[in-house]
C-alpha cells in the first residue's frame, strides 16, 4: 500500500486538519467531526445535514457552503458516524426552522442518523430525513436493505441546498429532497478495486483484464464481471441499465458523470462523450451535465453515471450560486 | 444461589461479554469479512471496552441508571449498524427496568422482552432475515418459558444461551434479507450471521454470571 498517510488510525483527523488549513471559511470541530460553514445561515432558515463513511470525498465534507449543505458528519473510512456526532452537527446548525438530514440507503448511516433525529427532537429540533436510494444495480425489494445510495445525493445536496438558502420551509425541502432522489437513477463500474487504509490490501481481487460491472462506493461486489472493453462499449454497461429503471425522455435531464477517485479527466471526458451520445441516441435531452470526482470509492478506477428527471423549477435551483470547496458556481 | 441481579452482577456481566467479545474478535471479525464489511469484532470489541472503563470510574446505584448508561456508550462508541442496535437493547432494556437496585428473574426477562423491542423497532428485522434477532429472539423466548416453567434463574439463563447458541447456528443456511450482507443475495447463504453470533456470546455470559462463584 503506498498512500499519502502517517498512521492508518489517523487518517480522518489528520485529513479534517488539511480541510481546515485549506478552507479557512470553514469551520472544523475536532471532537465531533464536523465540518460547518464559518458563516452561520440567516435565523428562521432550513438548515441541512449530511454525512456518512469517509472515503467519498469530496461528498459529504467539499460540499459544505452557501447554496449546499450546512454541515457534514465524517464517520470512519466506511463507516457511519454515531449518533451523538450527528447530533452534535444538527443542533450547531439549527436555526430554528428545522433540519433536514440527508442520508444515503446504507443500513449503518439510516440508523445512526435515525437515532440522532430522535434525540434532537428530545432537544426541540424539528428534523426531516431523506434517505437517498438511486443505485439501479441493487434490485429494491422489501427482502433486501434496498437499493444503495450514491451519486444522486450530490443532486440532492446541491438542489434543496438551493431551495433552503432561497427560504424554503423545511417540509417543502423536504419534499422537493424526495422527488430528485426518486427521479434519479445511477449505475457504476470499476476498473480495480480500493484500498481501505486500515486493512491495507484491495478489497476484492479483480483481475487485470476484467471489469465489475455495478459497483457501490464501498468496494461491494458487483452484479457481473466482463472482460476489458472500448469506452463505447463500456458506456452502454453504465447507460443501459439506468435508463432501462425509468423514463427519462419528454423533458430535461441532468446527467452526471462521475469518478470513482482512481481515474483522469481525461478518461472521464472520453466517457461522458460516448455516454451523451447515447443518451442521445435514446431521445434523452441534457440539459446540464456535470464531469468530474464528486462521490468517489478511496483510490477506485472506475466511473458511474447519474442521470436525472428535471424541470424548469429543478434547473433554476441548480443553476442558482454555490460556493463549496467540491461545487462552485454562479455570482 | 441467588435469584436475583443486582447492579453489581450487572457489572460482571458485562465485563464478561467483553472479555469475551474481546477475545473472540477475530472470530467475529472473519464472520462479518464474508458477508459484511470485516469490522464486527473491532467494533464490539471497542464498544465493550468504552463501556467498562466507564463503569470503573463509578457504576450507577439503579438499574436503569447503569443500563442507559451501557447504551449510550455503545451507541457512540460502536458505529456502524451495531452501534444503534445494541445500544437500542441497552437504551430500552434500561427504559423498562425503572429506578431498581436489582432485578429478579421475571424483571430480567420482562427487561431483556423490552430491549428485543427494541431492535425490532429500529432495525424491522424478522426472525430468518439472518441477522442478531435470530438469536436474540428464541433466547426470550426460551427464558420467559423457563421461569413460567417454574425453572431457577440459573437454569433460565442457562436454557436463554442454548437457544441463542441455537439461532445463531440456523443463520448459516439462510440467505441475509437486512444489512449490507443483503446486497450479496444467494451468496450470503453458508455463512453465519456475526450478529447472531455477537448476541449468542451476550446469552452465554449472562448464563455464566449467573451461574458463577460468589452469587
Amino acid at each position: 500500500m503506498k498512500k499519502f498517510i502517517n498512521a492508518p488510525e489517523a487518517v480522518l483527523a489528520d485529513s479534517l486538519r488539511g480541510v481546515q488549513a485549506a478552507h479557512p471559511e470553514l469551520v472544523v470541530d475536532f471532537e465531533h467531526r464536523v465540518i460547518l460553514r464559518g458563516t452561520p445561515k440567516a435565523q428562521g432558515t432550513v438548515a441541512l445535514v449530511s454525512g456518512g463513511g469517509s472515503g467519498h470525498e469530496p461528498l459529504h465534507g467539499g460540499f459544505v457552503g452557501e447554496g449546499m449543505l450546512d454541515a457534514a458528519v465524517a464517520g470512519e473510512v466506511f463507516t457511519s458516524p454515531t449518533p451523538d456526532q450527528i447530533l452534535a452537527a444538527t443542533k450547531a446548525v439549527d436555526r430554528g426552522a428545522g433540519v433536514l438530514h440527508i442520508v444515503k440507503n446504507y443500513t449503518g448511516d439510516v440508523l445512526n442518523f435515525e437515532m440522532a433525529a430522535e434525540l434532537a427532537a428530545a432537544d426541540g429540533v424539528e428534523v426531516a430525513t431523506v434517505v437517498t436510494n438511486d443505485d439501479v444495480a441493487v434490485q429494491d425489494s422489501t427482502w433486501t436493505a434496498g437499493r444503495r445510495g450514491v451519486g444522486v445525493t450530490v443532486l440532492v445536496e446541491k438542489i434543496a441546498g438551493a431551495a433552503a438558502e432561497a427560504g424554503a420551509d423545511l417540509a417543502t425541502v423536504a419534499a422537493l429532497a424526495e422527488r430528485i432522489n426518486a427521479n434519479g437513477r445511477s449505475f457504476g463500474i470499476a476498473l480495480t478495486s480500493c484500498t481501505v487504509p486500515a486493512v491495507g490490501h484491495p478489497t476484492f481481487d479483480l483481475p487485470d483484464d476484467e471489469i465489475e460491472i455495478g459497483v457501490g462506493i464501498h468496494g461491494e461486489p458487483g452484479r457481473h464481471r466482463i472482460p476489458i472493453a472500448p469506452a463505447a462499449e463500456l458506456a452502454k454497461h453504465l447507460v443501459e441499465p439506468v435508463l432501462a429503471d425509468l423514463d427519462f425522455t419528454g423533458g430535461p435531464t441532468i446527467v452526471m458523470l462521475n469518478g470513482l477517485g482512481g481515474t483522469p479527466l481525461i478518461e472521464l471526458y472520453l466517457l461522458y462523450g460516448e455516454v451523451a451520445a447515447l443518451l442521445e441516441q435514446a431521445g434523452v435531452t441534457v440539459a446540464r451535465s456535470l464531469v468530474g470526482n464528486y462521490i468517489t470509492s478511496l483510490d477506485m478506477a472506475g466511473a458511474s453515471v447519474t442521470v436525472l428527471k428535471a424541470d424548469d423549477e429543478v434547473l433554476k435551483l441548480w443553476d442558482a450560486p454555490v460556493n463549496t470547496p467540491g461545487l462552485r458556481w454562479g455570482r | 444461589m441467588s435469584e436475583t441481579l443486582d447492579t453489581l452482577d450487572l457489572v460482571t456481566w458485562l465485563t464478561a461479554y467483553r472479555d469475551a467479545v474481546t477475545e473472540q474478535r477475530a472470530w467475529l471479525t472473519e464472520l462479518d469479512s464474508a458477508i459484511g464489511d470485516a469490522d464486527h469484532g473491532a467494533n464490539m470489541a471497542r464498544g465493550m471496552g468504552a463501556v467498562v472503563d466507564k463503569l470503573d470510574q463509578g457504576v450507577p446505584a439503579t438499574v436503569d441508571e447503569l443500563l442507559k448508561s451501557v447504551g449510550m456508550t455503545l451507541v457512540s462508541s460502536v458505529g456502524g449498524a451495531s452501534g444503534p442496535l445494541y445500544g437500542t437493547f441497552f437504551l430500552r432494556m434500561g427504559m423498562s427496568a425503572g429506578a431498581v437496585p436489582s432485578l429478579d428473574g421475571p424483571a430480567l426477562a420482562a427487561t431483556i422482552r423490552a430491549g428485543l423491542d427494541g431492535i425490532v423497532a429500529r432495525g424491522k428485522a424478522e426472525l430468518g432475515d439472518k441477522t442478531m434477532f435470530d438469536a436474540m429472539a428464541p433466547a426470550v423466548d426460551a427464558l420467559d418459558a423457563a421461569l413460567a416453567g417454574g425453572a431457577s434463574l440459573a437454569d433460565a439463563t442457562a436454557a436463554a444461551a442454548a437457544a441463542a447458541v441455537a439461532g445463531r447456528d440456523a443463520t448459516v443456511p439462510l440467505v441475509a434479507r437486512k444489512g449490507r450482507a443483503s446486497y450479496l443475495g444467494e451468496r450470503s447463504a453458508g455463512h453465519m450471521d456475526p450478529g447472531a453470533a455477537s448476541t449468542a456470546i451476550l446469552f452465554e455470559t449472562l448464563a455464566s454470571t449467573v451461574a458463577g462463584p460468589g452469587r
